[in-house]
């Protein structure tokens, strides 16, 4: 029986397989069969199963992995995704993947592109540049183009074309994926005792190294579960969690907060999952209907450009008054240049609304919790005692 | 060494000269009611700002004035006080916390307003942040210009057309409204033809680093060769003809068989010939300069050199395509090209150049240049079989700038090559 423990045990086993034994498996049942990983913050996952292949998200290498490698290419002020990821890399971890993207989100990751061209040269790796502009006719026309370029790319790695028809059936899985976990979302909002942030990051993580038709069963089976059994409510206050987009920090952390009287009830963990904001058309063009989403339809986050300066960080205004969250936790990896730089400006917001926040560092493998559940414990009782009713 | 007794040449007066000419336009545009444009360094526009006759104000060039007289540190201390992190960017910082304390320009009077932001971000994501934040300052119009990576080693002609699409379609519009001037592709082609004047002098120069003796310094001395060419003056006459002086001086040099000048006048000995990867560190340049020349050490190539343009591998503003020109131009510069084709450069640089060896001076905030550089270096002592070495300082931040380390490593790299040539003397083998 698919109980809330178990379906959470076996997302934990999954968490912490740094030999990516699920995404093995997969690829094991058949012979032929590939995999494509990615990092943050956005791929059209559609293409690469559309393709045949499996999509596996790699977010770094979390606490549990010692890096020697990793730390011999990068200095000590650069984050730890990209050493730790090479780690995983140069240790055969991930041996079995054929093909690897990554993303504009930043200059670190941009340059592991490069890093991991020279270092695994049978590798398929491919910068996946994103428009900065959501003009159709400008931004839309280049997004297209670069998008007939991966899927022309992935076409050749997996030695099959992508069809239409197979592009919108991987269109449809994933606007299922979407709104299964924009359904666990929500309910959290709504209540969040019932669904604890530490398990739902459980949940949605296991959507990395699984394939999107075995995610979804397990978001429809793991809401059920939530729903089935009630949890008791805490007075804690709710906030939202800020800058966890790319490095991702230890699970400690998460519950660090929960345990200090918070509860989560918006965060910015594996955006993938939330990209595109609205279904994904399946009529017509599928490819231009990606390109559409992306123009018109998906997330804000500090690595995308604000063409309006008033609307600058209101994504982050809205997401508090959307979730009736009571302040926000801005949590930023170490040397994190995407968020850091992004953080004074949305305080600047917060501050014109008057919603409070605070912020700290962290690094993957962040191993002392005291502090945050410190500071984390004092701003939940300050909301609770001086915020307005 | 009082500023007096610095020896200077006639190309660096001229600059300077310039220099303080562009900031006393600058510092006196509001009353004059010209417009100002502020945009970055490496993919400027600055022929095509021109045409709309638009100054332009450089925030890269504003914190490096700041580094070098030592005011930097001071700014970023109060855009940390501000709530800027200690971990990012210090230029951004820099630039933050001079507005913060007045946004005075090195004549002592307080830098415009701009007129407009104009976002071009090649090479370094940082950029485009910068400007979000700057905008929040000015509240002036924006212009973003996004210039793709070079991820695959290769300008694609999706790649190209996208930025023409946006110089036609929102960058020019933008200039037009913002300045009142209508856009005349024929004074365009004017300007792209007088970079290209001035682009063949550069290539000239630095490729002089080839010669035994070098007569140039291609990293501190080359820091200033680029100084016109990469800011505000491409494009016009006064570039022309501080080329043509800066090309004179040094074919002087070479026929006197002289090597560099260096703040203590001309470099008499050189023992290291080394190719440099990553920007100087401003706040202490001087300092930093003197530990190579006092050792002999002259840098031949160097990749900051390109940051703002590699003409050195055949690129030309042509104005015949100008706007293809200028897309090209943004897409090539160095930092936007990928790691393997940096790597290339380097290679080719080390071998043509015969240098003895790679120093990587890695700049804590410049994750564009720096995330990569240790993989680089021992790519490179792979494939030549020299020696690579590792300093790190930062770009405007005292902070993070250790002499005593700087100098330690200096010396043991400089042991190292000799180490090198002994054992090449024996064995008769060389890298």
């Amino acid at each position: 029986m698919n109980t809330r423990q178990t379906l959470v045990e076996r997302c934990s086993a999954l968490f912490e397989d740094l030999s990516f034994g699920a995404s093995r498996a997969w690829k094991d049942a058949q012979p032929g069969r590939k995999v494509v990983a990615y990092m943050p913050v956005y791929v059209p996952r559609e293409l690469i199963h559309a393709a045949g292949m499996l999509p596996l998200g790699i977010l770094g290498a979390g606490e549990s992995l010692e890096v020697i490698h990793g730390d011999a290419y990068y200095q000590s002020y650069i984050c730890r995704i990209p050493r730790s990821t090479l780690e995983l890399g140069i240790t055969g971890r991930l041996d079995f993947v054929e093909g690897f993207l990554f993303p504009s989100i930043c200059d670190v990751i941009r340059n592991l592109s490069g890093i991991w061209k020279l270092q695994f040269p049978d590798v398929y790796v491919r910068y996946f540049d994103v428009p900065q502009n959501y003009v159709d006719g400008i931004g839309g026309s280049y997004y297209r183009r670069e998008l007939e370029e991966l899927k022309e790319g992935l076409e050749h790695l997996a030695g099959r074309l992508i069809t239409p028809e197979a592009l919108r059936a991987s269109i449809t899985l994933y606007n299922e994926n979407r709104r299964l976990i924009a359904g666990l979302y929500a309910l959290r909002t709504e209540r969040p005792w019932q669904v604890p942030s530490s398990e739902l990051y459980l949940v949605v993580r296991a959507g990395m190294v699984l394939p999107v038709e075995d995610h979804n069963q397990l978001l429809k089976d793991y809401h059920a579960a939530a729903v089935e059994e009630e949890l008791p409510i805490r007075d804690k206050s709710r906030i939202v969690l800020s800058g966890v987009f790319c490095e991702q920090p230890p699970l400690s952390l998460i519950k660090a907060i929960e345990m200090a009287g918070c509860y989560i009830v918006d965060d910015d963990f594996m955006l993938i999952t939330r990209w595109l904001l609205q279904d994904v058309p399946l009529d017509g063009d599928p490819l231009q209907n990606l390109v559409d989403a992306f123009l018109h339809h998906s997330a804000e986050t500090s690595a995308k450009y604000q063409p309006e300066a008033k609307l600058k960080g209101q994504y982050l205004v809205d997401a508090v008054k959307g979730t009736k969250a009571e302040g926000v936790i801005f949590a930023a990896p170490s040397f994190c240049d995407p968020a850091l730089l992004e953080r004074p400006m949305l305080q600047t917001k917060l501050d014109a609304t008057l919603v409070p926040h605070i912020g700290f560092k962290y690094a993957e493998n962040s191993g002392q919790m005291q502090p945050v559940r410190e500071q984390a414990g004092t701003f939940a009782d300050s909301i609770k005692l001086w915020s307005n009713p | 060494m009082t500023a007096a007794d610095i020896v200077k040449e006639p190309s660096m007066l001229k600059q300077k000269e310039m220099i303080a000419h562009n900031y006393d336009l600058l510092t006196s545009a509001e009353a004059r009611g010209q417009k100002v444009a502020s945009t970055f360094v490496p993919g400027n526009l600055n022929e095509l700002i021109r045409c709309f006759g638009l100054l332009n104000n450089l925030p890269e060039i504003n914190a490096i004035q700041n580094g070098m007289r030592q005011l930097s540190g001071d700014y970023i201390l109060e855009a940390e006080k501000r709530g800027h992190s200690e971990d990012v960017c210090t230029y951004v910082k820099a630039d933050l916390g001079m507005m913060a304390k007045g946004n005075l320009a090195p004549n002592g009077k307080p830098l415009p307003k701009p007129d407009v932001l104009l976002l071009s971000y090649t090479g370094c994501f940082t950029f485009m942040k910068w400007f979000e934040l700057v905008r929040e300052q000015y509240q002036c119009p924006t212009i973003m210009l996004q210039v793709p990576y070079q991820g695959d080693g290769q300008i694609t002609q999706n790649m190209r057309d996208y930025i023409v699409k946006q110089l036609k379609e929102e960058v020019i519009p933008t200039l037009e409204k913002v300045s009142g001037v209508k856009f005349d592709i024929d004074r365009l082609r004017e300007h792209l033809a007088a970079s290209a004047k001035a682009e063949d002098d550069l290539v000239w120069v630095l490729e002089t680093g080839k010669l035994k003796p070098s007569p140039i310094d291609a990293y501190f001395g080359g820091v200033y060769y680029i100084g016109p060419i990469f800011t505000a003056f491409r494009g016009t006459q006064d570039a022309i003809d501080y080329y043509r002086l800066l090309r004179q001086e040094i074919e002087a040099r070479i026929a006197a068989g002289l090597g560099p000048i260096t703040p203590e006048g001309t470099m008499a000995k050189q023992k290291y010939r080394l190719v440099v990867e990553g920007p100087p560190n401003w706040t202490s340049f001087r300092e930093l300069w003197k530990m190579f020349y006092d050792e002999g050490a002259v840098v031949v190539a160097s990749t900051y050199t390109k940051v703002g343009g590699t003409y050195d591998l055949g690129f030309r503003h042509d104005p015949n395509h100008p706007l293809e020109s200028l897309a090209d131009y943004c897409l090539g510069c160095y930092t936007n090209r990928n790691l393997p084709q940096r790597v290339d450069l380097l290679q080719k640089y080390l071998t043509e150049y015969e240098a003895d060896g790679l120093l990587i001076n890695s700049i804590k905030s410049c994750n564009s240049f720096s995330a990569g550089q240790l993989m680089m270096m021992r790519t490179l002592e792979r494939r030549t079989g020299k020696p690579g070495a590792f300093i790190e300082t930062d770009l405007v931040d005292p902070r993070y700038f250790s002499a005593a380390n700087v100098k330690n490593r200096l010396e043991s790299y400089f042991q190292m090559i000799d180490q090198k040539r002994k054992v090449a003397a024996t064995t008769g083998v060389h890298a």
